[in-house]
């Protein structure tokens, strides 16, 4: 288990893992019987990687993702971050859902402020980081608009900001670009890969667009049907000054799809 | 008028003044076309003016009433009604959040609420003047027997059709019960309080009337009756009217309530 836990870096130091998933199973109860949804799951994450999760619709991804924010307890194994366990909801965990879901009475900044609040976090220490993210990324001057008066790109920046300001230090992203149409889409994620890697955070995101799970991972996580298990990692290298548009010219990113595409077996 | 407004802009705006105009020039032609015909048929006799009254006795005993104590009639039942209407809006919501909490309570409770709810509240009549006494208070807790039901399960529908993935979005930001509750929760259902406050206002009122009819000495309910008892039915239609007018500006008094506080909630 300290396999998974550490990791061995070039100069031969030991580093503690930013995540580290220990042989986690889920069962749950139906009404219709029990169903097992994930079969002894394992693996670990440095510090500011970004790893993509595949699998076939319904194989737990999302089951998965709820375990990993401590929303839903694994029926065996146990989650580590930062060399902590995760016991019960963490705010060492941002979550981000398919949709933006910004409370629409709210303006955007009380919208960024609301994880704050909810931890009772607000002083002035957070109400200035949230003033820099607001800032960094172009939404301060709509700081006193309300969501509906927003692009739906622009309503996900938010998202991702209101999570970011409660500083975590893993980001989940459960389908976090679906809901919005496919240009959007493209520059959302280039927007929010820019973040991250500029916020330095370690990245789990969920995803059922095999283009999307290779442009934005470093790795790419491939599941099985259910109960789920880890069917092969791949390791995505499109060297340093990658982006999520420029890699789709990548003379490796087809090699890639069509790797991720035979392994998914989605066309039998 | 702004220079920067297209012409077509200037039109449209224009047309639509001149149609909002239109409709208040049509409500209020159609109500003064039902009193003049009103008063029409009762001086040609197409109506019998004692049985149905008319415009101009209706003024008449107004203004005879006006002098004399209509403002204590009315001025009693608004009260009865407020005091009724406040109690079951506060009970009915402090109720509905109690079933919130609790989906257990709430699934005990539900046969209850829905049996409640389909009763007739004044056939309790003679049970709650024997136990509040024969007054006010009976009054009171007739208005808030109507109302009270409807606003708890007006209120929980509410509360449980909140956008659950608002409610998910809470949950990853390790919201507690309390949190979600004041936070999401009720901010999204203000505009479910308020439709429910609407209907309340009126059904206290009915809750008023129906328990002056009862027991009262004083109110527009206990004219409207004692009108009917000694056959001066210019008495009851003027009751009738001023009840109109009572329950039309308590209803405005709940819509400016609720514009002020959905302004402050936009903060």
């Amino acid at each position: 288990m300290s396999r998974l836990l550490y990791s061995i870096n070039a100069v031969g130091g030991i580093i503690l893992a930013a995540l580290s998933v220990e042989h986690i199973t889920e069962k749950y109860q139906a009404e219709n019987g029990e169903v097992e949804a994930i079969a002894d799951i394992s693996f670990s994450m440095e510090k500011g990687e970004f790893l993509s999760i595949v699998g076939p619709s319904g194989c737990g991804k999302s089951t998965l993702l709820s375990i990993l924010a401590g929303l839903l307890p694994p029926t065996s194994g146990r989650v580590l971050i930062d060399g902590v366990p995760v016991e019960g909801i963490s705010s060492r965990v941002g979550y981000m859902l398919q949709k933006d879901h910004l409370l629409p009475w709210r303006t955007i900044l009380r919208n960024v402020q609301f994880g704050l609040e909810i931890h009772r976090r607000l002083d002035k220490e957070s109400n200035a980081r949230v003033e820099r993210l607001l800032k960094t990324y172009g939404l301060w001057e709509f700081r006193d608009k309300h969501p509906s008066q927003l692009s739906g790109g622009m309503r996900q920046r938010v998202a991702l900001i209101r999570t970011l300001a409660t500083n975590p230090s893993l980001l989940l992203l459960d389908e976090a670009f679906s809901a919005l149409d496919y240009q959007t889409r493209l520059s959302v994620t280039e927007d929010v890969y820019r973040i991250l890697r500029q916020e330095h955070i370690t990245t789990v995101m969920v995803t059922h667009d095999i283009p999307e799970s290779i442009s934005m991972g470093d790795r790419v996580m491939i599941l099985t049907q259910r109960p789920a298990h880890i069917k092969e990692i791949v390791t995505v290298d499109f060297g340093e000054k990658r982006s999520p548009l420029s890699c789709r010219n990548h003379p490796r990113f087809q090699e890639y799809f069509d790797h991720i595409w035979k392994e998914l077996g989605v066309h039998e | 008028m702004n220079k920067s407004l297209s012409k077509e802009r200037q039109q449209y705006l224009a047309r639509k003044r001149k149609r909002k105009w239109a409709v208040l020039g049509c409500q209020i032609g159609v109500i003064l076309a039902f009193f003049l015909l009103w008063e029409v048929a009762a001086q040609q006799q197409w109506i019998d003016s004692f049985i149905l009254s008319q415009p101009s006795r209706i003024l008449k005993t107004l203004i005879n009433m006006w002098q004399n104590d209509l403002l204590y009639h009315i001025g009693v039942t608004v009260f009865e009604t407020l005091a009724g209407f406040l109690l079951g809006a506060v009970g009915g919501i402090i109720l509905a959040v109690c079933l919130w909490w609790s989906s257990f309570v709430s699934q005990v409770c539900e046969p209850y609420l829905v049996v409640l709810n389909s009763l007739p509240k004044i056939a309790l009549g003679p049970v709650i003047i024997v136990v509040a006494g024969a007054g006010t208070k009976a009054i009171i807790v007739m208005a808030l027997a109507i109302s009270l039901i409807v606003t708890v399960l007006e209120m929980l529908n509410g509360f449980l059709h909140t956008d659950r993935d608002l409610i998910k979005m809470g949950h990853t930001f390790g919201a507690k019960k309390q949190q979600l509750f004041f936070k999401i929760v009720l901010p999204y259902n203000l505009p479910t309080l308020f439709n429910s406050l609407k209907i309340n206002i009126g059904l206290s009122l009915v809750g008023v009337i129906a328990g002056e009819f009862l027991v009262s000495k004083a109110g527009l309910g206990y004219l409207i009756v004692y009108g009917g008892q000694v056959f001066k039915l210019d008495l009851v239609m003027t009751g009738v009217l001023i009840l109109a007018v009572v329950a039309a500006l308590m209803y405005e008094a709940v819509c400016l309530l609720q514009k002020w506080v959905m302004r402050r909630r936009e903060r």
